[in-house]
């Protein structure tokens, strides 16, 4: 059930959650094609993109199909045809998708999907972190991570035009965490569908299947040229960078909303300690910097939209000025550390900035504000320490207890 | 009818001659299959009805009708057999390649 309201000045907001935010953004990018597996993990989304085909409010055609894996193969073939497509998935049916994952980026196949970031077994459990699509980063795939609901309509709109930008051709995965995004409600304000036909040009894809012009699809390349084509993909990747921050310009322009492209900075101008985010742990990190600046402490949170392609950089240039940072994520890669604070090491590599991290979050474990001041706190102790934290002492858990 | 052509010189020179992703032009064909052959299936038109049941049961869709006479597109027939097997007026003949 959705609440409508138009204000005075012709604006819609709905009061909807985020599955149902990412479905009206679907719609209003009239996809051709929607292809799902409707069964757990799998997140109402799908099913309210049903219940507009079935109403005639989207003129598409549903596949029912059998799998997450023939889901991505059916939206891939659809796309190869011209049509623009949706499809979406979570947790152990996108890991179900990994095969296909690298068949529509190789192929540089234009799809936008909607993952919900749940945990994976064993054990096995449906709530979530982010451990499901961090875990697919070398897939080929544009990786975005949104914050609240809004975002997640407004992100859905983007990746279209991100990902059939003729220079880019390459999937978009958006990501919501589950249940803090996909399961609750928020009002979320819904572009008219005159400014998503301004911002968003007709699929138009030049390399399409067509009788006219036949094609030789997804074929087999030698020892010789494999790396060739890796190479361009990952031109597409970095080209993506300038696109995005573009896109983002655009939608600004016509709708009013703008999210700062590959990162958000917030308050991190003279900040000396800043803590990294990933999703909708990002609203909490952003109320905690809120109460600790009106209290004199110079905090700031840096928000990653887009872990592919990776905002090296930006983050550099946000981190080098701090005295401490640390990366709070829903993730790890066993026998190492958490994947995001990887990347960010990486990216920051030579600063001087004392970086830790902090994991926590897992299967749906909610992350408490006294937690994220418990951050802020023990980074003030690094600075006043100045040593940086050895490879064993960088990596913390949240929650672990109690 | 028409015969796909073949590009044997076809080559890549440089990693900026790939194409998109995967988005390849169709029959681009550089090889042929003519070794793959043992045996290799010569129809004798004079007995031929042109009842076209060979056409029909090449797995391969190498042979074909031109003007009045059946013929095998010998750059790609590998030589199964199946179409000797299969004419109804025993008018094909397989003979061992190499021979001569």
């Amino acid at each position: 059930m959705t609440m409508t309201n138009t204000s005075e000045n012709q604006k819609e907001y709905q009061f909807v959650s985020g599955d149902e935010a990412v479905a009206i953004g679907v719609k209003l990018a009239q996809p051709l094609v929607v292809a799902a597996y409707p069964i757990t993990p799998q997140t109402i989304v799908v099913e309210r993109l049903a219940e507009m085909v079935e109403k005639g409010e989207l003129n598409a055609e549903y596949m029912y199909v059998e799998s997450e894996h023939s889901a991505l193969s059916a939206v891939m073939g659809a796309s190869v045809m011209g049509a623009r497509t949706f499809t979406a998935t979570s947790s152990q049916g996108l890991l179900y998708m990994a095969e296909v994952l690298h068949y529509a980026s190789g192929g540089r196949v234009p799809l936008v999907m909607m993952n919900a970031n749940r945990s994976v077994a064993l054990p096995w459990n449906i709530f979530g972190d982010q451990r499901d699509s961090l875990s697919l980063l070398d897939s080929g795939w544009i990786q975005v991570y949104v914050e609240d609901a809004q975002e997640s309509l407004d992100m859905t709109l983007a990746a279209y035009a991100l990902a059939e930008h003729p220079e880019v051709l390459t999937p978009v995965m958006v990501n919501l965490d589950g249940f803090v995004l996909t399961h609750t409600y928020q009002s979320v304000e819904v572009p008219s569908q005159e400014q998503v036909t301004e911002f968003l040009p007709p699929f138009n894809l030049k390399h399409k299947m067509d009788l006219k012009a036949p094609k030789n699809l997804f074929f087999t390349a030698s020892p010789q040229h494999n790396l060739g084509f890796k190479y361009e993909q990952q031109q597409a990747m970095l080209k993506a960078k300038e696109v995005i921050e573009t896109i983002d310009q655009t939608y600004g322009e016509i709708t009013g909303r703008k999210y700062g492209g590959l990162i958000e900075a917030y308050k991190c101008e003279d900040a000396e300690r800043i803590i990294v985010t990933l999703g909708s742990i990002t609203g909490l990190v952003r109320d905690v910097v809120d109460e600790l600046r009106e209290q004199g402490e110079k905090v700031g949170l840096l928000k990653i939209r887009y872990m592919r392609p990776f905002p090296g950089d930006e983050i550099a240039a946000v981190l080098k000025d701090a005295k401490a940072g640390s990366v709070l994520e829903k993730d790890i890669s066993f026998g190492a550390e958490g994947t995001v604070f990887t990347n960010v090491v990486s990216a920051t590599y030579g600063i001087n900035t004392k970086l830790t991290n902090y994991i926590g979050g897992f299967g749906g474990k909610d992350i408490k504000k006294e937690e994220v001041v418990q951050i802020f706190k023990d980074l003030e102790e690094i600075i006043k320490k100045d040593i940086h934290p050895s490879y064993a002492e960088r990596v913390k858990y949240i929650g672990l207890e109690g | 009818m028409n015969r796909p052509e073949v590009n044997k010189d076809f080559k890549i020179k440089s990693s900026k001659e790939l194409p998109c992703g995967t988005y390849g032009q169709a029959m681009l064909l550089t090889e042929t299959m003519e070794g793959w052959r043992s045996e290799r299936p010569v129809i004798h038109n004079e007995q031929c009805i042109h009842c076209n049941w060979c056409y029909m049961v090449c797995p391969e869709g190498v042979i074909y009708k031109e003007g009045n006479e059946m013929k095998i597109d010998y750059r790609f027939c590998k030589g199964c057999g199946i179409c000797q097997k299969e004419c109804k007026k025993g008018c094909i003949e397989l003979i061992l390649e190499g021979g001569e």
